[in-house]
């Protein structure tokens, strides 16, 4: 069964319709990537699976389960981590407690408890700690551990971003355009952990990318949207070669 | 010294990072137990005001520093726990019971109150807190059988282990009695910041949409944060009337809010070192201002005494100081000199320039 489904999804800002009848389902253990022109309502498709944004039609199931009532705050605890294209990071808090704010809904004490730092808070912080290194090591952040988020670079951001959503322990990631604004060699040590992400943790990717050759290399499937309708679905090069896409973007070229 | 390598995660998780560090800390609490030996009766009055604005303060810290939820109103919690707190004795109950009722009702009631006012954010939440404010001065006088009306409340002596606490005739004790209420509150006010919770607060003040997305109610979190900031005010309410002896209508102004959450920006938003900066600035201000007058005037001839309103002054001054050229207060500059102190002679300049921070979009894009 597939893990998440996407059914017949809509919303519109001020009559402007961002997302305007989108369906697809993801595959457990698969890469899905979503394309298409800026302003396509990618991003928007993100925030209705997160439930930030409240659907004006269709359906969201997330392993096997209805998701569109629920608030948003639940999604993370059903299995749904994300980053944000805008990096959203706690930029005051160091990259350690980033991570340990992204345990929040595998939390397991109550505010009395931790008033009084009772043994069992201790035992869950450790827990919570000894969850957070395996992300640290998975993606070599060691170095990073104690420094405050405002003074990294960007490219460092994106990915404690990442490992943010990981230590939730989730069972699928969004990402939101994971590569902009790295450099090659960025780009390249982000489709490494990609795919690490998809073979070793056995997670199941949605992601939204410009870069092609990332796209092409980590997806198994890809969905191009323009003005928030899909157009075209399939392998990356047969996305690629689809003549509505290309009109997609060469539409957008020539407005822009 | 301090350069010390973790090697357990309980050296993050603890309170003290390692035995200098709680040494410090051990001798700051061996010098506030030694102060009625140290210091004149008056001195230890003014340092017991600086412990109870400091609780106060830390109230306010919890919601405004670490949630990033300003409030104007904060006065009207301090009402609120110092009416209870007298207007219980008064009706016979025993001063401890009386002390955890005043912080149940302040915070209870800021439970209450923080639903539709929390939904609001930035000008509109502090306008919304300092009509709070407001309020409670009017219900102060309404509120007669609470609150003794225009006359207000006097304290009765407080009774606790077979001694009768009073500030005048037993200012030691009552100096002890604060610090031991101060004490614990810190020590819960830090074991949340090391906690779910604690982090949850954090995260609603540096990004609501990722906290969202990471499992965080919203919602829960500011109301908690606020009730519990209210519950600690409302602590210092009632031990700011047993300081005065006697509250009313005009105890709890606004000018009070606005003191201290003033109080809160000296000493750095988002320390919990920074209340206790702010307090002592706080009381020892216009303290430090008279004594410069009677200098001036004494040596210089110079007379100050005919600007009335020279703290406030002087105090609004700091504040703009402080914003311009040091936005994380008082504790910004303490981190600073401590940072020198461990690296000497290794210190950069330029080491704490403000690194660029990235364009944050309020559109979830
Ligand atoms: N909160 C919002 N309020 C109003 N309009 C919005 C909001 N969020 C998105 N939109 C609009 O919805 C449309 C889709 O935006 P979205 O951010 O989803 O695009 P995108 O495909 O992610 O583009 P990009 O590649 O530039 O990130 C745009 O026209 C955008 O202006
Ligand atoms: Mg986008």
């Amino acid at each position: 069964m597939s893990l998440l489904q996407v059914k017949d999804l809509s919303i519109s800002f001020g009559g402007v319709k961002a997302v305007d009848g989108v369906s697809f389902d993801v595959e457990p253990g698969e890469v899905f990537t979503l394309v298409g022109p800026n302003g396509a309502g990618k991003s928007t498709i993100f925030n209705l699976i997160s439930r930030l944004y409240e659907p004006g039609g269709g359906r969201i199931i997330f392993d096997g389960e209805d998701i569109t009532g629920r608030p948003a705050h639940d999604v993370a605890g059903l299995g749904i981590a994300r980053t944000f294209q805008n990096i959203e990071l706690f930029d005051h808090s160091s990259v350690l407690q980033n991570l340990l704010i992204g345990r929040h809904c595998r939390r397991d004490t109550r505010w009395f408890e931790e008033l009084f730092f009772l043994p069992k808070v201790r035992r869950s912080e450790r827990e919570h700690r000894r969850q957070v290194e395996e992300v640290i090591d998975f993606l070599d952040l060691a170095a990073y551990r104690d420094k405050l988020i405002a003074g990294l670079p960007y490219g460092v951001r994106k990915v404690v971003e990442i490992a943010r959503a990981l230590s939730s322990e989730p069972k699928l990631i969004l990402l939101d355009e994971p590569a902009s604004g790295l450099s090659v060699e960025e780009t390249q040590n982000m489709a490494w952990w990609i795919e690490d992400m998809q073979k070793d943790l056995g997670l199941t990717v949605l992601m939204v990318e410009h870069d092609m050759s990332l796209v092409s290399r980590v997806s198994n499937r890809v969905l191009a949207v323009a003005e928030g309708r899909p157009l075209a679905m399939g392998t990356a090069a047969e996305v690629q070669a689809d003549p509505k896409v290309i009109e997609a973007y060469l539409g957008t070229e020539e407005t822009a | 010294m301090s350069n010390r390598f973790k090697s357990r995660y309980d050296d993050d998780i603890n309170l003290f990072e390692g035995r200098w560090h709680l040494a410090q800390y051990a001798l700051l609490i061996a010098l506030l137990l030694a102060a009625p030996w140290l210091l004149g009766v008056y001195y230890l009055g003014e340092l017991t005001a600086v412990l109870i604005w400091s609780l106060a303060g830390l109230g306010l810290m919890l919601i405004s520093g670490h949630t990033g939820q300003v409030s104007l109103g904060h006065a009207a919690f301090m009402a609120i726990g110092a009416f209870t707190n007298l207007a219980l004795m008064m009706r016979g109950w025993h001063f401890i019971p009386a002390l955890l009722a005043s912080a149940v009702t302040s915070g209870v009631l800021g439970a209450i109150i923080s639903r539709p006012i929390l939904r609001m954010s930035g000008i509109y939440l502090a306008i919304a807190t300092l009509a709070l404010s407001i309020i409670i001065e009017d219900l102060s006088i309404l509120a007669e059988p609470i609150t003794g009306g225009v006359a207000g409340l006097f304290a009765p002596p407080i009774d606790l282990f077979g001694l009768t606490i009073d500030r005048y005739s037993s200012p030691k004790a009552f100096y002890y009695l604060c610090l031991t209420v101060l004490v614990i509150v810190t020590l819960g006010y830090l074991n949340l910041l090391r906690s779910a919770s604690g982090r949850s607060f954090l995260a609603v003040r540096d990004s609501e949409v990722s906290a969202r997305a990471l499992g965080v109610n919203v919602t829960r979190a500011k109301t908690l944060s606020f009730a519990l900031s209210c519950a600690m005010t409302g602590l210092a309410g009632a031990l700011y009337a047993h300081l005065a002896q006697a509250v009313n209508y005009e105890s709890f102004l606004v000018l009070i809010s606005i003191t201290l959450l003033l109080q809160v920006v000296i000493g750095g938003l988002g320390s919990v070192h920074g209340a206790f900066f702010g307090a002592i600035v706080v009381v020892l201000l216009p303290q430090s201002i008279a004594m410069l007058r009677d200098f001036l005037n004494n040596t210089a001839g110079i007379s100050i005494a005919a600007y009335p309103g020279m703290d406030t002054a002087l105090f609004a001054l700091l504040i703009l100081l402080m914003v311009i050229y040091e936005p994380r207060g008082l504790y910004g500059v303490w981190f600073k000199v401590r940072t020198w102190l461990q690296l000497f002679p290794l210190y950069r300049k330029g080491m704490f320039r403000r690194t660029r921070t990235y364009l944050k979009t309020e559109r979830q894009r």
